[in-house]
């Protein structure tokens, strides 16, 4: 249906936009940027900063632009003296209770308080005063939390409470002792927090960060007897260029390459690989589960946010989960076997880094069971962000690298491993390979573009080899969460589910480059990282995991058959056995 | 108000007939949490942290956001009070015939802050806004009973006796 | 379940009954003797009186004398309050011990108990409640029945006409007639901001939705203010009838009264008055054997004064945070549950039955121009007369301090009245003759509020009155929007830092700095509200603020930290009275000696200049 237009003024220009804009966006669209801090496009829309006040003839008081809509004949001013005034009021509280060590912040220069700051050239903080103090929680393996720097948006409650229905921290207390915290005041490694990374992206300035664990890189990088293997996740190449300058959903994967090989990693090999291997595995054990009628509907389990989910909150529906372990934690098992055999390398030497667009990665990595024979299958894992660091500490002009290719024996993957990136990407993947599998044929139709669209929850039926099969696919918790509503309650006429934690899946990850409410407001930034994903896909040669020679000479000369005793013991989990959190928290 | 869940099954209401009496009065709503937890505060005293879990599954409310709701009442508290809860009325008309007097002497007698309990369990202090009683300002409260018209003298009275029971 | 036949003889004979409680005249060989259950008078023992009474009364196996529990008679300030009737004797400052007097001297012997007979301001002592100059001016409307009926019986409240407005606007009127007469009226919300509550009614209505709310707004958390609770404990179903009128004329089927934990007695007679009414079918399905639906929920507050705040209120309702929401949209478009919501207040809901019973020119006919009816303060501080008065719109701060409230105790001067509680602001003498409605408090620099009125003589610093009001608000911020939170802490903390002599002239300008644009930006009323009692003070005591900030003084004695208290030997005359008073033995000099203050020891708690009987100490 279409909307009615309202006309009205925005600093003595018309504009004329539908009913029910508000005036930040009315603003926009005459190219009148109004500040906003608590603002986060669809997450956080509360009006709780007081930056976005504008206004608005005759209102008595200011109008809040950022939820406020527009009426007909409205005349807005969105820098009066009062206005600015009373900004500049604001603005000074919140620095007056925040930290103000920006030389020691992670968040410097991708600061939304700081840009503020600095756009309102705040030299000294006229209303100084008491500040609330709070310990830094550095406890879990994932998330460092230092309240001291909270300006209390509360965009990250938003976005675990509201987009993932997490509810891991809440605003707690009242009035100036107000603050964001945990059940009990925890650390969050203690309550239902699924580290995921949602809140990291939605927070304005530091209070929130990923547990940087670069230096253990750079120690290992430098000893002679370590032989450092990197691996890089899929969503990590159309999202790195992008701390480096460049546009959302730019393609670095041929720069990154150059780049890590120049930090010095042994090899440099491509997480799609492991992707692959997960299709081989997972498709391999959908036909079975699927021909026996066994826990069906199965839920991939490659996503470590939504493993713990599950785990924390569906115990009960853990059978459901594919045994497979994650990309990146069954290619370090491969490489610290299979690579290390053929290599004649010591494999208590090799030193497992996964560059990951993932928090939760770093917690999936010291679970107990992502081990075989002693050995970690993955030592380290980075974020996206962390090695955009690494690449400027090193000081590499990572744009003007060239392009390299990742490193022998490995460098092929296919483009089914690189959508595992995106949601839907993964189900296409196993979808490609699982139609072959049963019809023994090599098939054309390999897109399906019934499972590629933004929605949080996609429901297709795909008729493979003859039967149609139900599938689902979902991303966010949130939608998790209807999902296995539906499963428990009996409602489930699917058999397959993909499940990824983050909205949008990994290219939305927690590890991923932080984007200002600006551009967060601007521009697609899932569409565009998307695409470029399945872009690789569609400019690959081989697009079906169970082509890629790799996997196919590693199967044959190594693992023996998908599924087998050897495949499950390096690349199942014991998932399902009652290794939950509960247990893992208690170890 | 909006959504009828199903009653799930509560761990420990075996043990604890108030919370099985609780999940029987208030059905599981979400805007019931505010009754139950000043039915809890009333019976406990505090509102205690196993509790606070309950209602979260009962009620299908995070735990952050039950913690939030209970530490932005005041009435809620998580610790147990002292065996005599003493408050004092901070409200206007008895702030404006000398209650901060009360006060500071209250603090000073028992060294401890309002909110905080004495390290043997015996007095806890809180402020109050207006008991009602502004015809007797100023005033302060034991476990409930009014002291009207006080004194530095007759509360330093009150709490000799309290403390030699 | 009661037919409305049976509901008209109740109301017949029980008027009989009970008409020796409002006609001194009244023929009947019956006494009723009232005892005052308000929460001043209960936590003064009333209970026990009560229970005195009736004992008293078995023993002695005396007919025709019945006790009686009531609300709150007002004041408050010579509670605990038994008053006789129809004779209408006013007994003040009852214990329990006296009731046995009272029966055998008053009632037994026909002689009125002297020795317990109120004082009136000039000394004599009045026999009966209308007497008293307190009373004279007063005009009761909402607080008609307070402190004449029974609150726990709701026959005596029909008795009083009670349910007859609701059955005339479901029998004989149209919605629409309903708010056109509420806002013919001229009533106007009694909760603080004076928005027209037909207008508010109106509004509700007219918004899309089948699913409406009426809330009743009974969180009355300004401090000193306890009008809305008199309501409550003394006239319930005043309140549970305006409720009914307003769904039936918004299109409303159920209310929520949100009231304060902290009125244990309010809840309770709130819960027996609901009861009652479903029990003959007032509340509940088909009222009166018409369409209408109606039933009404408690909900109780824990304690957060900011869910007086409308919509703070509504999150609360739902089981929330009470934080503040954005408006518009407002409750009448998008309140509980998103659905469209009329809340008022309950001194609002006490006046409606009355407009509808008789009629909105009566009711505009009282009051100012734009202020229409009665207001109730609550009157406290230093003042006589502490308690509870509703006065017409339009009545002098004056006529309210000294004629009702007996002026100023101690023989001390008249300093500055607040109004609106923290919300509000101070009047000074300048104004005591302002007539007191919505528009002139504010152009005073002060707000109707919900009705707290507190006296304060000149030996109150304004000051530090300015830092105790923000002490309240900073602890009862929510915390939701940055001017609020924080705006209110920096304000405290300068208003502190003047109060403890580290002050500067520019702390001054600060102040006003943060207070105009915590006014202006801030999400609700409480933030919007709060530098209220700064902007007043320094609107009317600048001066004082410049002595503490430059001088570094304060001649009220108040701010113990800059206070240098000594004792002048010109009016000393060496009584000692003050040495032997000083807790901490500052004062020195033997005999008729004049005396000194060690400065170091002392601490300022002005025990010495309580007791000098010469006035010789001072600043």
């Amino acid at each position: 249906m279409e909307k009615n237009l309202i006309n009205l003024t925005i600093d003595d220009q018309k504009v004329t936009v539908p009913e029910g804009t508000t005036i930040l966006n009315a603003a926009k669209q005459v190219g009148i940027d109004i500040p906003t801090l608590c603002f986060l496009k669809d997450i956080n829309e509360v009006g709780d900063c007081r930056m976005c006040i504008v206004e608005v003839e005759g209102r008595r008081g200011f109008a809040t632009s950022c939820i406020q809509t527009v009426e007909e004949g409205m005349v807005v001013h969105t820098h009066t003296p009062n206005v600015l005034e009373a900004r500049h009021v604001i603005l000074d509280l919140i620095i007056s209770n925040h930290a103000k060590d920006c030389l020691t912040c992670t968040r410097s220069g991708n600061c939304e308080l700081q840009a503020l700051a600095t756009k309102f050239n705040v030299l000294n903080v006229e209303f100084p005063g008491e500040m609330t103090k709070h310990k830094i929680d550095d406890l879990s393996p994932s998330i460092v939390r230092d309240f001291n720097k909270c300006i209390l948006c509360r965009r990250c409650v938003a976005a675990c409470k509201n987009v993932q229905q997490i509810g891991a921290i809440d605003c707690i207390n009242r009035g100036f002792e107000s603050c964001i915290s945990t059940f009990g005041d925890n650390s969050l490694n203690d309550v239902n927090c699924t580290f995921c990374g949602q809140c990291i992206e939605a927070c304005p300035t530091g209070a929130l960060h990923e547990k940087e664990t670069i230096n253990d890189v750079w120690v290992k990088l430098k000893d002679p007897d370590a032989y450092v293997i990197v691996q890089t996740a899929p969503a990590v190449r159309v999202a790195l260029g992008e701390e480096f300058g460049m546009p959302i959903g730019t393609n670095v994967k041929g720069k990154m390459i150059t780049a890590l090989k120049r930090l010095g990693f042994d090899k440099v090999f491509d997480t799609n690989t492991g992707a692959d291997f997960t299709i081989m595995e997972e498709a391999t054990e959908f036909i079975e589960r699927f021909k026996e009628n066994d826990n069906l509907p199965m839920i991939t389990s490659c996503s470590p946010g939504w493993v713990k989910f599950i785990e924390m909150n569906y115990p009960e529906l853990l059978p459901h989960l594919s045994s497979c372990k994650s990309p990146h934690q069954m290619f370090g098992a491969i490489c610290k076997t299979y690579f290390a055999e053929k290599q004649n390398i010591d494999p208590k030497k090799i030193y497992m880094v996964s560059v990951m667009p993932c928090i939760a990665k770093k917690f999936e990595s010291k679970r107990p069971e992502m081990e075989n024979d002693g050995l970690r299958n993955v030592d380290n894992v980075i974020t996206t962000r962390e090695l955009a660091r690494m690449i400027k500490q090193a000081n590499i002009e990572f744009e003007k690298l060239e392009d390299s290719q990742f490193d022998d024996p490995m460098e092929e993957a296919t483009g089914a491993g690189a959508i595992f990136g995106t949601t839907g990407g993964v189900m296409e993947a196993a979808l490609r390979t699982a139609q072959d599998i049963l019809s023994g044929k090599d098939l054309e139709k390999i897109d399906f573009k019934q499972v590629r669209n933004s929605k949080g929850i996609k429901r297709a039926t795909v008729n493979i080899a003859g039967k149609d099969l139900n599938v689902v696919i979902a991303s966010g918790l949130a939608n998790a969460r209807k999902i296995l509503e539906e499963i428990k309650e009996g409602k489930a006429d699917y058999q397959f589910v993909e499940i990824m934690a983050c909205p949008g899946g990994c290219i939305m990850g927690g590890g991923q480059p932080i984007k200002s409410s600006k551009i967060r407001s601007e521009l697609d930034i899932r569409k565009l990282r998307s695409n470029a994903l399945y872009t690789i896909d569609e400019k690959s040669v081989i697009r079906k995991s169970h082509e890629n020679p790799t996997l196919q000479k590693i199967y044959k000369e190594y693992l023996g058959k998908p599924g087998g005793h050897l495949a499950h013991k390096l690349l199942h989990s014991a998932k399902g056995d009652g290794l939950f959190w509960h247990d893992y928290k208690n170890k | 108000m909006e959504q009828k869940n199903d009653k799930k099954e509560c761990s420990n209401c075996k043990k604890d007939k108030f919370l099985k009496e609780l999940f029987d009065t208030y059905l599981p709503q979400k805007d019931n949490l505010i009754q139950m937890l000043n039915e809890a505060q009333e019976h406990y005293g505090y509102i205690p942290m196993y509790v606070q879990e309950e209602l979260s599954q009962y009620l299908k409310i995070p735990m952050a956001e039950i913690y939030g709701v209970v530490t932005f009442y005041s009435r809620f508290s998580l610790k147990p009070k002292g065996k005599y809860n003493i408050s004092v009325c901070l409200g206007t008309a008895c702030y404006v015939k000398g209650s901060q007097k009360i006060m500071d002497r209250l603090q000073e007698k028992l060294g401890i802050k309002p909110g905080e309990t004495t390290k043997d369990g015996l007095f806890s202090i809180e402020e109050t806004r207006c008991v009602g009683a502004c015809g007797l300002a100023p005033v302060f409260t034991v476990n409930g009973e009014v002291y009207g018209k006080a004194t530095v003298q007759k509360l330093d009275q009150v709490i000799d006796e309290l403390m030699s029971h | 379940m009661k037919t409305l036949q049976e509901l008209h003889k109740i109301r017949e004979e029980k008027r009989k009954e009970l008409e020796l409680r409002v006609n001194t005249k009244t023929d009947t060989r019956e006494k009723h003797i009232l005892v005052c259950h308000g929460t001043g008078c209960t936590s003064s023992k009333s209970p026990q009186i009560l229970e005195n009474f009736k004992k008293i009364i078995k023993e002695k196996n005396i007919q025709n004398v019945r006790v009686i529990k009531t609300g709150c008679f007002g004041l408050c300030a010579k509670g605990p309050i038994v008053i006789i009737r129809p004779e209408d004797t006013f007994y003040a400052n009852c214990t329990p011990e006296d009731c046995e007097e009272i029966i055998q001297s008053h009632i037994i012997e026909g002689k009125i108990v002297e020795r317990l007979l109120a004082k009136d301001i000039d000394g004599s002592k009045v026999k009966s409640l209308d007497e008293l100059s307190f009373y004279k001016k007063q005009m009761r409307i909402a607080l008609k029945n307070c402190g004449i009926i029974n609150p726990e019986n709701i026959d005596e409240y029909i008795a009083f006409d009670g349910y007859r407005a609701l059955e005339r606007v479901l029998k004989e009127m149209f919605p629409e007639e309903v708010i056109d007469i509420i806002k013919k009226s001229g009533l106007r919300g009694r909760g603080g901001a004076g928005f027209p509550t037909g207008k508010k009614w109106e509004l509700t209505r007219q918004s899309d939705g089948i699913q409406k709310y009426v809330v009743c707004n009974a969180d009355e958390g300004d401090p000193g203010a306890f009008m809305d609770r008199s309501i409550l404990e003394g006239d319930p179903h005043s309140v549970l009838e305006a409720m009914a009128i307003a769904g039936y004329s918004i299109g409303a089927n159920k209310g929520f009264i949100y009231v304060r934990a902290e009125y244990p007695i309010a809840v309770q007679r709130l819960k027996i008055a609901i009861k009652q009414a479903e029990d003959y079918g007032i509340l509940g399905k088909n009222i009166f054997d018409t369409d209408f639906c109606f039933d009404i929920e408690i909900r109780l507050g824990a304690g957060a004064f900011v869910c007086g705040e409308e919509t703070a209120l509504l999150e609360s309702i739902e089981g929330k945070r009470g934080q503040p929401r954005v408006k518009p949209p407002y409750p009448a478009q998008s309140g509980l549950w998103g659905k469209p919501t009329l809340i008022n207040n309950v001194e609002t809901y006490a006046n409606i039955t009355q407009i509808i019973l008789k009629g909105a020119e009566w009711f505009s006919s009282i009051g100012t121009e734009n202020s229409k009816g009665t207001k109730v303060f609550a009157l406290g501080g230093n003042v006589n007369n502490i308690g509870l008065v509703e006065v017409p719109m339009g009545t002098t701060l004056r006529e309210i301090v000294y004629d009702i409230g007996g002026g100023i105790p101690n023989g001390r001067d008249f300093k500055a009245a607040q109004t609106g509680g923290p919300s509000g602001g101070c009047i000074p003498k300048e104004h005591l003759d302002t007539p007191i409605d919505y528009e002139s408090l504010k152009t005073i620099g002060s707000m109707m509020g919900s009705g707290g009125l507190i006296v304060m003589d000149d030996t109150k610093c304004m000051v530090s009155l300015a830092k105790f009001y923000l002490q309240f608000t900073v602890s009862e911020s929510c915390g939701k929007c940055t001017p609020c939170r924080i705006g209110t802490k920096r304000m405290l903390e300068i208003l502190e830092k003047l109060c403890s002599g580290e002050g500067e002239e520019l702390d001054i300008y600060k102040l006003e700095k943060l207070a105009v644009n915590i006014q202006k930006s801030s999400i609700c009323g409480l933030g919007q509200s709060a530098p209220n009692p700064v902007i007043s003070t320094l609107k009317y005591f600048r001066d004082e603020f410049r002595q503490h900030a430059i001088a570094k003084e304060c001649r009220a004695l108040e701010c113990k930290a800059m206070a240098k208290i000594a004792i002048d030997p010109e009016k000393c005359k060496g009584c000692g009275l003050c040495q032997k008073h000083c807790p901490v033995n500052a004062i020195s000099g033997e005999g008729r000696e004049k005396r000194t203050i060690d400065q170091e020891k002392c601490i300022k708690c002005g025990t010495c200049l309580a007791s000098c009987p010469f006035h010789a100490i001072g600043n």
